[in-house]
């Protein structure tokens, strides 16, 4: 029982890893970036797209001539859904730091502006994509593609308790753990990670020590919009098994930024974090016995997050802040 | 910049530079022209998304707002203005947060939570207690409920400061678990709460929508006055220019921050008590449907002004039933309104910068340099 819940929880946590873990790469330039719902909104529906019409095109019927193809088609139907979920969040990354950057935009609003289009977004293709192509699918459901995606070790069911933890999950579990260490090493550990961290702490100041402050800003938005694209990618093509269905994402995307300060900017922090996130989404479906207050756990990661807000502003320790320059527009000439 | 790149000496071929205020009206001509363009942007989409005729996608945006208003029939007009108004009254309610700089975006569960206090007085006291004295109390209690989801957030924020964007987002969710809850345990299983007439508002003029419409504009006009003259208004203001000034002209930073959120969450409380006892007499976690955050934007657009808040309440208004229209018609999702309004609250958004910085374009570089 500990073993299976564990496990399911896993999958749970994994699109807010990605999510926070993008958001803590964009926080970590100054900004402050809330439309990361809707990214991830686009991410899972660029991915859902880009799938679909790799279904349509028949392109899996080759692997029934075997071959090199048996290589080649699981690979194209992997890389095409990733790529197109990492091409649609950039492209929203852009618009967010077009808009905050250069035209220096209040962030919240357009943060919030970007939430709306990107959900509009996400629900209008899935809801309209089968009439749109004008295919005879009765709904979105790419579960040959993501049976591709829900790939996981061929040896992890001889491995018992241990395999089921740690070795059975798809591999963009995997890929999300691995970025957000890397994100960990790259902000802490090479001058990109310190001068990044300049310009979210104070841009005027890494403007005169010769940084570059909108390349940073607009790189780190940009990649930190990729990475929680994934998010929505892996919770419709691994979790949902390829199912798109309206609002099914929910209010993931404003759990991950929560999680940002739950991990106080710290991406390995965030690993924790979003699986315990996960466990406490996944109480719900092993609390059977409680009947109507089991409604009553769906609470549990938002008060957990409003605790841990609570807990750190009272503590106010200096690591563990949010970058100075959070939230604030920076123009040169403005000081 | 770094050294080496200062030797190459590269002249930017654009120059922003901040402006003085720019006269009204050019502002204004800048906003209006947006607007147009977002709205003819928007129409481009729907026509290559449905295949329609450029005048037939407009006219069916206009019927899917207005409905028949051409042919002399007013039944469509109404939810339009309904609409309007909750989404104003929403607006209204961030906007002194606003103007004092806190990042109220918890209007949606400020909200919910008025329209859970109305929803539970109607249900359990009604039948218990006269009419004539249930409706006071509904109306209190969830301008009380409002204002207590409001004010939590601001104590922390003025005693630790707390970040108030993350406080209020995450209390939207509890409010909506809330809901669920009191759904669970009070719809018998049906996960329907029937509508419920006992201690609802009355209906004025035969018009069910009247009321909450006449609500509003008396809060709005209100709202402008507290900002713009009152005591209370002026404090918020200075608060949101900056704490230290507040603190040194006397102003007390921490009680003007908590007694600002108490209104605002108040005035969301409003805004829930007017869609459950007003409108729907029964509540579900989409009773607010997303427009607390919409709210936000408006504010932010309407410059906090209560007045062009109204404008632009109704230009988004107008956007979500007419797009969700053209949508419906030609059988795709309506979730095409979310992207109509999010382009056109993008390109205002983006449209201040050329309100508040003007762009030359440098047309003779060797000028530039002295």
């Amino acid at each position: 029982m500990i073993v299976s819940f564990i496990s399911s929880s896993i999958p749970l946590g994994v699109p807010l890893l990605f999510g926070s873990t993008g958001e803590i790469i964009t926080e970590k330039s100054g900004h402050l970036n809330l439309g990361i719902p809707g990214i991830m909104y686009v991410g899972g529906i660029s991915g859902v797209i880009g799938s679909f019409l790799f279904e349509n095109s028949g392109a899996l019927s080759l692997m029934e001539k075997g071959g090199f193809f048996n290589v080649l088609i699981p690979f194209l139907a992997i890389m095409i859904p990733f790529l197109s979920a990492i091409c649609g969040a950039i492209l929203m990354g852009l618009i967010y730091s077009f808009m905050t950057v250069t035209l220096r935009a209040n962030q919240n609003v357009t943060g919030l502006a970007l939430t709306t289009f990107g959900i509009g977004i996400g629900n209008f293709f899935g809801g309209s994509l089968i009439k749109l192509t004008n295919t005879d699918m009765p709904s979105i459901a790419l579960t040959r593609t993501s049976n591709f995606f829900r790939a996981s070790l061929p040896f992890a069911d001889d491995l018992g308790w241990f395999g089921e933890v740690f070795l059975s999950h798809d591999f963009l579990t995997y890929v999300a753990i691995a970025i957000a260490l890397l994100a960990e090493y790259v902000l802490n550990r090479t001058r990109i990670g310190l001068n990044l961290r300049a310009v979210g702490e104070n841009p005027a100041t890494a403007d005169a020590a010769g940084i570059n402050v909108t390349k940073y800003k607009y790189v780190a938005t940009c990649i930190g919009s990729a990475v929680a694209g994934l998010g929505g990618l892996q919770y419709v093509m691994a979790y949902a098994n390829g199912v798109w269905s309206n609002d099914a994402f929910g209010d993931r995307g404003w759990m991950a930024i929560a999680l940002v300060i739950f991990a106080l900017w710290k991406p390995t922090m965030a690993i924790f974090g979003s699986f315990f996130f996960g466990a406490l989404c996944n109480v719900t479906f092993y609390a059977e016995g409680l009947g109507t207050t089991k409604q009553l756990f769906y609470m549990l990661p938002y008060v957990a997050t409003l605790l841990v807000l609570i807990i750190t502003s009272m503590r106010k320790k200096r690591e563990h802040q949010p970058p100075e320059g959070l939230g604030l527009p920076y123009f040169r000439e403005e000081r | 910049m770094t050294s080496k790149t200062m030797k190459k000496h590269r002249e930017p071929w654009l120059v922003i530079s901040k402006r003085d205020d720019l006269v009204w009206w050019k502002a204004w001509l800048i906003r209006v022209a947006t607007i147009l363009v977002g709205i003819l942007v928007v129409g481009i989409l729907s026509m290559t998304l449905t295949g329609g005729g450029f005048a037939k996608i407009y006219s069916t945006m206009f019927r899917g707002a207005f409905g028949r208003l051409l042919e002399g029939n007013l039944m469509m007009v109404w939810p339009f203005f309904q609409k309007t108004a909750i989404l104003l009254c929403l607006s209204l309610a961030v906007a002194p947060a606003f103007r004092m700089k806190f990042w109220n975006c918890g209007a949606e569960g400020q909200a919910l939570i008025g329209g859970l206090a109305s929803m539970v007085c109607m249900m359990k006291l009604g039948g218990t207690v006269s009419e004539w004295l249930l409706v006071p109390i509904v109306i209190i209690s969830s301008i009380a409920a409002g204002a207590v989801w409001g004010l939590v957030p601001a104590i922390f924020k003025a005693h630790y400061n707390t970040n108030e964007t993350l406080f209020t987002l995450m209390m939207n969710y509890v409010a909506t678990q809330l809901v669920l809850y009191y759904i669970n345990i009070s719809s018998g299983g049906s996960q329907v709460i029937q509508p419920v007439l006992t201690g609802a508002l009355p209906v004025i003029g035969n018009q069910k929508y009247l009321l909450n419409i006449l609500i509003v504009i008396v809060l709005t006009v209100a709202m402008f006055i507290y900002l713009k003259y009152s005591k209370h208004g002026y404090e918020i203001a200075v608060v949101g220019e900056s704490h230290n000034t507040a603190r040194y002209v006397g102003i007390n930073v921490k009680t003007v921050m908590m007694r600002t959120m108490l209104i605002s969450g108040a005035l969301c409380g409003v805004a829930g008590m007017l869609l459950v006892a007003g409108t729907d007499h029964s509540i579900n976690e989409n009773t607010v449907g997303g427009q607390g955050f919409t709210a936000i934007m408006i504010a932010w657009l309407g410059q906090l002004n209560p007045f062009v808040m109204a404008l632009m309440s109704a230009l988004v208004i107008f956007l979500q039933l007419g797009t969700a229209k053209v949508a419906n018609d030609a059988f795709i999702s309506d979730a095409l309104s979310g992207i109509a309004v999010g382009i056109v609250i993008l390109m205002l958004v983006g449209c201040e910068f050329f309100i508040r910085y003007s762009v030359k374009i440098r047309r003779n570089r060797k000028e530039g340099k002295a």
